[in-house]
């Protein structure tokens, strides 16, 4: 990681949603970086602010909603305090982005060919007939059978895969470094998810784009992703390699959102639970946001809260990790 | 032995799509049908869980809606307890049946009245049947239920807005739970949730299992939690099932090629890295569903019988399964 500058570094990140009842912090001071071809996974509850993440790094915080500090850099170029006309320039330019549901996220009064081509001739130099070749290209590339005469058709001729895949193939068009997606897979069935996934992950090396690949499906970020941030309440508390985090994890968090997850090889009577719910954000608990619902709560944890550090092969926000590291 | 306690026979459900009548006639389409459910047979143990999983459109939650009599069946019957819920129909003893079997629906959010208090909401089907004597009972009995499913009896005087979605679908089993039913149908309780909370839903109806012996038909389509909680597994595709067994064959051995191709589409977290191979295609619509087996387009042993004759469900190899494939022992 240091010996390759980082494609996109989030420093800090600090989000707000001003209300009449006062602020409500959502994003609080996250740290995110993604080399240039990497995948990061982002998960978490509903809730812990993995969308809004994303939202903050391709510009589209809804209002009230704001960055309140913190800074976002493509490639070593600032991008979190650009003007609207030159974000939407990087946006599809350089950071492609794909959307939960791919209903919404295409007109429905445009055709497929067109969508793909008006992308394609905003951000690179090319002629109309060539951006529709490009497009055709681009569906056959995603898999869609009979790209030639398809390319005509409305979103409403497709299939929820096949529209997913037009919205991948959308992302990729203007070849961006960064694909933000998420919850690509979360729309559809486990088969067709299985397809997306496969396409995501291969089209996303054959182009060299990153993936930030936000989910809520552990199984999805196993087989996908290099590294994982697990996020909690609008913090990062625990950050690795994906194995790692999976089979090693440092934060009780990470641990319990794991065993909460049936497996197919196990045999548990019953599955590790997790009391409670997340905190909502008018009510983030003092000290570490999780300590509530943790088994291995100390009364350090009520107080003071724990900032990300090494824990072996991760990084972990958690006092458990300082204190034996501390000993040692 | 023992009579099972849900026995379904040839259950079937179609539903009329058609444009309406003027359309037709002007535009000359014509009538449409969608067989939503089409002959599915199977039976249920008392104090055991099957399973129905599939994909979206797959007839599931209609199966489970014709189980408690929200649709009449448009063939076949279901048996409860030896007693066909037709003929209970018909001689007006279905309000009995009814309290025996309870349902619990997928969306906290949706099945809940928003403008109920939670005593009224636990309370309804106390009153409806007749089950408590007075207002103060009714109290008392909602405060246990509530308990036994690990909230408070102080939430009694809440909204449900009040509370997350995980305890929303506590209330919907303590509702489910308030008549003492025998059998629950469970459409997708979890779907709606996130894993941590997931897993205490989960583990709950797991201990009012064992504690009171119910029978539960479990919807579902993630198959993870399909194998924690059942111990027979239906799969379902196009509104027919294609393989029934026990949920250790199911998972060890599955038989029919789209049970296979459901296993191997699942992301698995403890093989980080592993590589799976999709299967192609995806379910064909409802309303002009394939020849033959309907999953002959996409199965990669399918042959022009597969196309032509419809496979029906035989016991074989200790399973119950649906595809010629696996009895001429292709497979």
């Amino acid at each position: 990681m240091n010996e390759r500058k980082p494609l996109l570094e989030v420093r800090h990140l600090r989000v707000e949603f001003p209300t009449r009842r006062g602020t409500l912090l959502a994003l609080d001071d996250i740290n995110l970086d993604i080399a240039p071809g990497e995948i990061l996974g982002v998960v978490g509850e509903s809730g812990a602010g993995k969308s809004l993440t994303g939202a903050a790094i391709i510009g589209l915080l809804e209002p009230p909603g704001r960055i309140a500090s913190g800074e976002i850099r493509l490639d070593g170029l600032r991008i979190d305090n650009l003007p609207y006309e030159a974000m939407r320039k990087i946006r599809g330019r350089q950071i492609g982005a794909i959307f939960q549901d791919p209903l919404t996220s295409l007109n429905p009064l445009y055709t497929i060919g067109q969508q793909l081509t008006e992308t394609i001739l905003t951000h690179l130099p090319v002629s109309a007939a060539e951006a529709r070749q490009r497009a055709i290209e681009l569906l056959q590339e995603t898999g869609i059978p009979a790209a030639e005469q398809r390319i005509d058709q409305y979103p409403h001729q497709f299939s929820g895969g096949m529209r997913q895949r037009v919205v991948i193939a959308l992302a990729l068009a203007a070849e961006p470094k960064l694909i933000v997606a998420d919850e690509p897979t979360t729309a559809l069935d486990v088969s067709i998810q299985a397809q997306i996934i496969s396409l995501l992950k291969r089209l996303c090396k054959d182009h060299g784009a990153a993936v930030m690949l936000v989910t809520h499906d552990m199984g999805v970020i196993a087989e996908t992703c290099d590294r994982v941030a697990v996020l909690y309440a609008g913090r990062v508390v625990e950050i690795g390699p994906v194995a790692d985090v999976i089979h090693r994890p440092s934060h009780p968090y990470t641990a319990g959102l794991m065993g909460s997850i049936p497996a197919m090889d196990d045999s548990r009577e019953r599955l590790l639970q997790i009391d409670g719910a997340m905190p909502r954000l008018n009510a983030i608990p003092q000290g570490c946001a999780f300590n509530p619902r943790c088994p291995q709560l100390m009364d350090r944890c009520r107080q003071d809260r724990p900032e990300l550090r090494d824990a072996g092969a991760t990084q972990a926000a958690c006092w458990l990790v300082a204190e034996t590291k501390g000993a040692a | 032995m023992t009579t099972p306690l849900v026995e379904v026979r040839d259950l079937a459900k179609t539903f009329d799509v058609s444009a309406p009548w003027l359309n037709r006639v002007v535009e000359r389409k014509p009538r449409q049908f969608v067989h939503a459910v089409d002959g599915v047979s199977f039976t249920i143990e008392r104090g055991k869980t099957l399973a129905l999983v599939g994909e979206s459109g797959c007839g599931k939650s209609t199966v489970a809606r014709l189980l408690v009599g929200l649709y009449a069946p448009t063939r076949g019957d279901v048996r409860f307890d030896g007693q066909a819920t037709d003929a209970a129909r018909q001689a007006g003893e279905l309000r009995t049946l009814r309290r025996r079997m309870q349902m619990i629906f997928q969306d906290p959010y949706a099945s809940l009245n928003p403008r109920w208090k939670v005593l009224d909401i636990i309370g309804e089907p106390l009153r409806e049947h007749g089950l408590v004597p007075g207002p103060e009972a009714l109290r008392a009995r909602v405060g246990e239920l509530l308990l036994q499913v690990g909230l408070a009896t102080a939430d009694c005087d809440k909204f449900p807005h009040q509370f997350s979605g995980g305890q929303r679908q506590r209330i919907s089993i303590a509702r489910a739970l308030a008549t003492q039913p025998e059998f629950l149908v469970c459409d997708e309780p979890t779907s709606a949730l996130d894993v941590s909370v997931q897993a205490q839903v989960l583990n709950i109806m797991k201990d009012l299992q064992r504690e009171r012996g119910l029978t539960y038909l479990f919807i579902s389509h993630n198959l993870a939690v399909v194998r924690h909680v059942a111990d027979q597994v239906g799969v379902m595709y196009l509104g027919r099932l294609v393989e029934v067994a026990a949920k250790a064959l199911l998972f060890s051995q599955p038989q029919h090629p789209y049970t296979r191709m459901l296993l191997d589409a699942i992301p698995d977290i403890h093989m980080s890295g592993r590589s799976r191979t999709p299967v192609q295609g995806e379910v064909p619509n409802p309303l002009n569903p394939p020849t033959g087996c309907a999953f002959h387009p996409r199965c990669p042993q399918a042959n022009a019988r597969c196309a032509a004759e419809r496979p029906a469900l035989l016991s074989f190899r200790g399973v119950q399964v649906a595809c010629h494939a696996v009895q001429e022992e292709r497979i």
